[in-house]
């Protein structure tokens, strides 16, 4: 079935994967840190968009309030916290422009072809509307890795962590149509700590190198010349 | 009949939640102490239990058998003996300056939340709570590895938090592909994650997306278990944070993310028998424990921080239990888990034995650990048996179970016993060519004897060596059960 052919509600949601997924590049390419958080704000209401489609066009009631769960927690509270940490540590110009856009965006692009390779067998399985969102998800999820990768500043490495989970959470919606509600409760929790903590450790490692640059973290290698 | 696994369960957050609330720090560690050997004691009573009924189940999809209740109760008793060890060197930590009075509070409180995600892990039947609880040991654990607050301890804690959470965010992904897998084979999407309900359909679900999603599954927990090349967090951590955090991270959290990619073994075994790959979660364990064994083996060499040293030799031991899973069968599975057992009790005696030393020398540096026997012999002593013990030597268990995991080879795959045998032999050069130093010879001048609570690893060695000599009837039988669920053939 190709996508001209789905109901209009289905579509739209299609569209709104698809942004989120925009967002994960925006977030990659985004020099000020200030200006990435806004983008990965976004990917949370869109995120939270999709699944309150998802819910209404199909039978997962409990979906509404994963949907409202995910608005509170990744379009409101985290980038709040984030905001707030990065004010505090006196971020809000900081600005780190990519080394080698170029090469970064021809591999994003490639990982998003791979994702669509690799859940070949899923989309195969001709049961859910949804289908074509679980490609998306996983390029959200490995976009969000790459960006790990190539960054080194802490904030940003942070960016790059959250928006794996929102890619997570949209391939739980689409491919399933939600986890059981304890489980997202549990990963919710789990997310909201690891963001406390985060926030905790920009001020060690500041306290610790002067800098939130995390290369410049290289004490403990495996060298053989050491002393 | 059920509360003894909720008791084992949740007694250590109770625990967490009551030491958030005491100040008095000598009661805290006190306290401490008496959390853990209450839930030693759950333990025990829920391991009757099973031995009586098979399986228990509890509230909130508890479901405790004869594979999960052992490793319950190891964890249970190593976080006892590690608590007790705990207790008067925390407050030795506390009076040179190292932590402050809140940063020990930190550490009673996060030991019990550890200690809830591990039996968490371990008790529960929904494959979400698995992941949950082993996110959670990260988050309960990442604090106490910056503890110290040195730069190498915060970039450790930095290293530690973002790996393994990526690892781990990978395995949620292969767990959302599961989800999805079980979603065609049963009605009532709450039970789609429920271990027991999938291990019973498991010949039904697709095989293409079952073996997608281990891969993500093996990445995500094999993280945690540190496979190579998925290591490198490990190490530092483990060098880093403060020794109890290294006996307890060594001893038990390595062994629940082995455990929970055995589980999944067992659901992606089920779906693809019959199919032209039945083998692939085999192989992939083999391939990642015969490369994490060697390359650990290896870099056992080039150490010179003696809790690094020893965190690489439990890369290698876990590479060597993840390839003896993969390998299946019973003999293997049966000294896979022995292994699991001996290896466990003998690394966390020897990362106490190292927090001694290390206060005794006052570094961690191999080269300035001198002379530890003329020094304290209790502890030179407890560390040169724990060595001998851990690189294999008779009559202790470690010998017992590789010995088992080596004619296991010999049976099925001879080739690759030549690569263990080495393997191994590689290991002990590079622990004993370390050791030697630090045991014997001439103590520096003006090294003194520090107090030592060397009991924990005394009672550790001690059964060590009798799974070495006899293992005793009811164990075997134990372990033979464990061997049975995992690979549907007893050994005994």
């Amino acid at each position: 079935m190709s996508l001209e052919h789905l109901p209009l509600l289905q579509q739209l949601m299609v569209v709104l994967a698809a942004m989120a997924l925009f967002t994960s590049f925006v977030l990659l390419e985004q020099a000020r840190l200030v200006a990435a958080i806004h983008a990965f704000a976004w990917q949370g209401v869109l995120v939270a968009m999709v699944t309150a489609i998802v819910a209404a066009s199909s039978a997962h009631a409990h979906l509404f309030f994963s949907a409202a769960l995910t608005l509170g927690l990744k379009g409101v509270l985290i980038p709040w916290m984030l905001h707030r940490l990065v004010r505090r540590l006196e971020l809000d110009r900081h600005s780190e422009p990519l080394r080698r856009p170029a090469l970064v965006t021809m591999a994003a692009l490639a990982l998003v072809i791979f994702s669509y390779w690799l859940v070949l067998p899923i989309v195969q399985q001709e049961l859910i509307f949804t289908r074509n969102i679980v490609a998306v998800s996983l390029a959200v999820v490995l976009v969000g890795l790459l960006m790990m990768v190539i960054r080194t500043q802490a904030v940003a490495q942070v960016l790059g962590f959250m928006s794996m989970e929102n890619g997570l959470f949209l391939a739980a919606v689409s491919a399933t149509g939600g986890m059981p509600l304890m489980v997202e409760l549990g990963v919710a929790f789990d997310v909201l700590v690891a963001m406390v903590l985060f926030g905790v450790f920009f001020f060690q490692i500041r306290a610790s190198i002067d800098s939130l640059d995390v290369d410049r973290m290289n004490r403990l290698t495996e060298r053989v010349d050491e002393p | 009949m059920m509360q003894a696994a909720t008791v084992t369960v949740f007694m250590p957050l109770a625990g967490a939640l009551l030491l958030a609330g005491v100040r008095r720090m000598v009661w805290a560690g006190w306290l401490n102490v008496l959390v853990c050997t209450a839930t030693f004691a759950a333990a025990l009573v829920l391991a009757f239990e099973v031995a009586q009924l098979g399986v228990v189940t509890g509230k909130g999809s508890l479901r405790v058998d004869a594979f999960n209740v052992y490793l319950l109760v190891l964890t249970a008793f190593v976080g006892m003996t590690t608590s007790i060890f705990s207790r008067p060197y925390m407050q030795y930590v506390c009076t040179t300056g190292r932590t402050s009075e809140r940063g020990l509070r930190l550490y009673h409180v996060m030991f019990q939340a550890f200690m809830f995600t591990m039996v968490l892990a371990l008790a529960t039947d929904n494959l979400g709570v698995l992941w949950v609880a082993v996110e959670g040991a990260t988050l309960a654990t990442v604090l106490l590895v910056s503890l110290y607050r040195t730069p190498e301890a915060i970039e450790a804690a930095w290293k530690y938090f973002i790996l393994c959470g990526v690892g781990i965010a990978l395995a949620l992904f292969g767990t959302v592909l599961l989800y999805f897998a079980a979603q065609h084979v049963i009605a009532d999407p709450a039970a789609g994650l429920s271990w027991s309900t999938l291990h019973d359909l498991a010949p039904q679900l697709q095989p293409s997306i079952m073996s997608l999603a281990f891969v993500f599954l093996l990445i995500g927990y094999g993280t945690k278990v540190g496979l190579v090349p998925l290591h490198q967090w490990l190490p530092d951590a483990h060098s880093e944070g403060p020794t109890p955090m290294s006996a307890v991270l060594s001893g038990l959290l390595l062994n629940v993310a082995l455990y929970a990619v055995v589980r999944l073994k067992m659901l992606v075994d089920g779906s693809l028998a019959g199919t032209g790959s039945a083998q692939l979660a085999g192989y992939l364990l083999m391939g990642f424990g015969l490369l994490s064994f060697l390359v650990a083996g290896l870099f056992l060499h080039r150490q010179r921080d003696i809790k690094r040293m020893f965190s690489y030799s439990s890369i290698e031991h876990m590479g060597l239990m993840t390839f003896a899973f993969g390998l299946g069968g019973p003999l293997a599975t049966f000294g896979a888990l022995l292994h699991m057992l001996v290896h466990s009790l003998t690394k966390s005696a020897i990362f106490v034995t190292v927090g001694h030393a290390a206060h005794i020398a006052g570094t961690q540096s191999i080269d300035h650990i001198r002379g530890l026997i003329r020094t304290q012999p209790a502890v030179g002593w407890g560390l040169l048996i724990g060595v001998v013990a851990i690189a294999g030597f008779p009559p202790f268990g470690v010998f017992t179970s590789e010995f088992l995991l080596l004619t296991a080879t010999m049976q099925s795959q001879p080739w690759f016993t030549v690569a263990l045998l080495a393997g191994l032999v590689v290991a002990f050069a590079g622990l004993f060519r370390h050791l030697h130093p630090m045991v014997y010879g001439p103590a520096p001048e003006g090294q003194q004897p520090v107090r030592a609570n060397m009991v924990p690893v005394m009672v550790h060695l001690g059964l060590v060596l009798w799974l070495g000599i006899a293992i005793p009837a009811f164990l075997a039988r134990w372990l033979d059960r464990a061997t049975g669920l995992i690979t549907g053939m007893h050994l005994l």
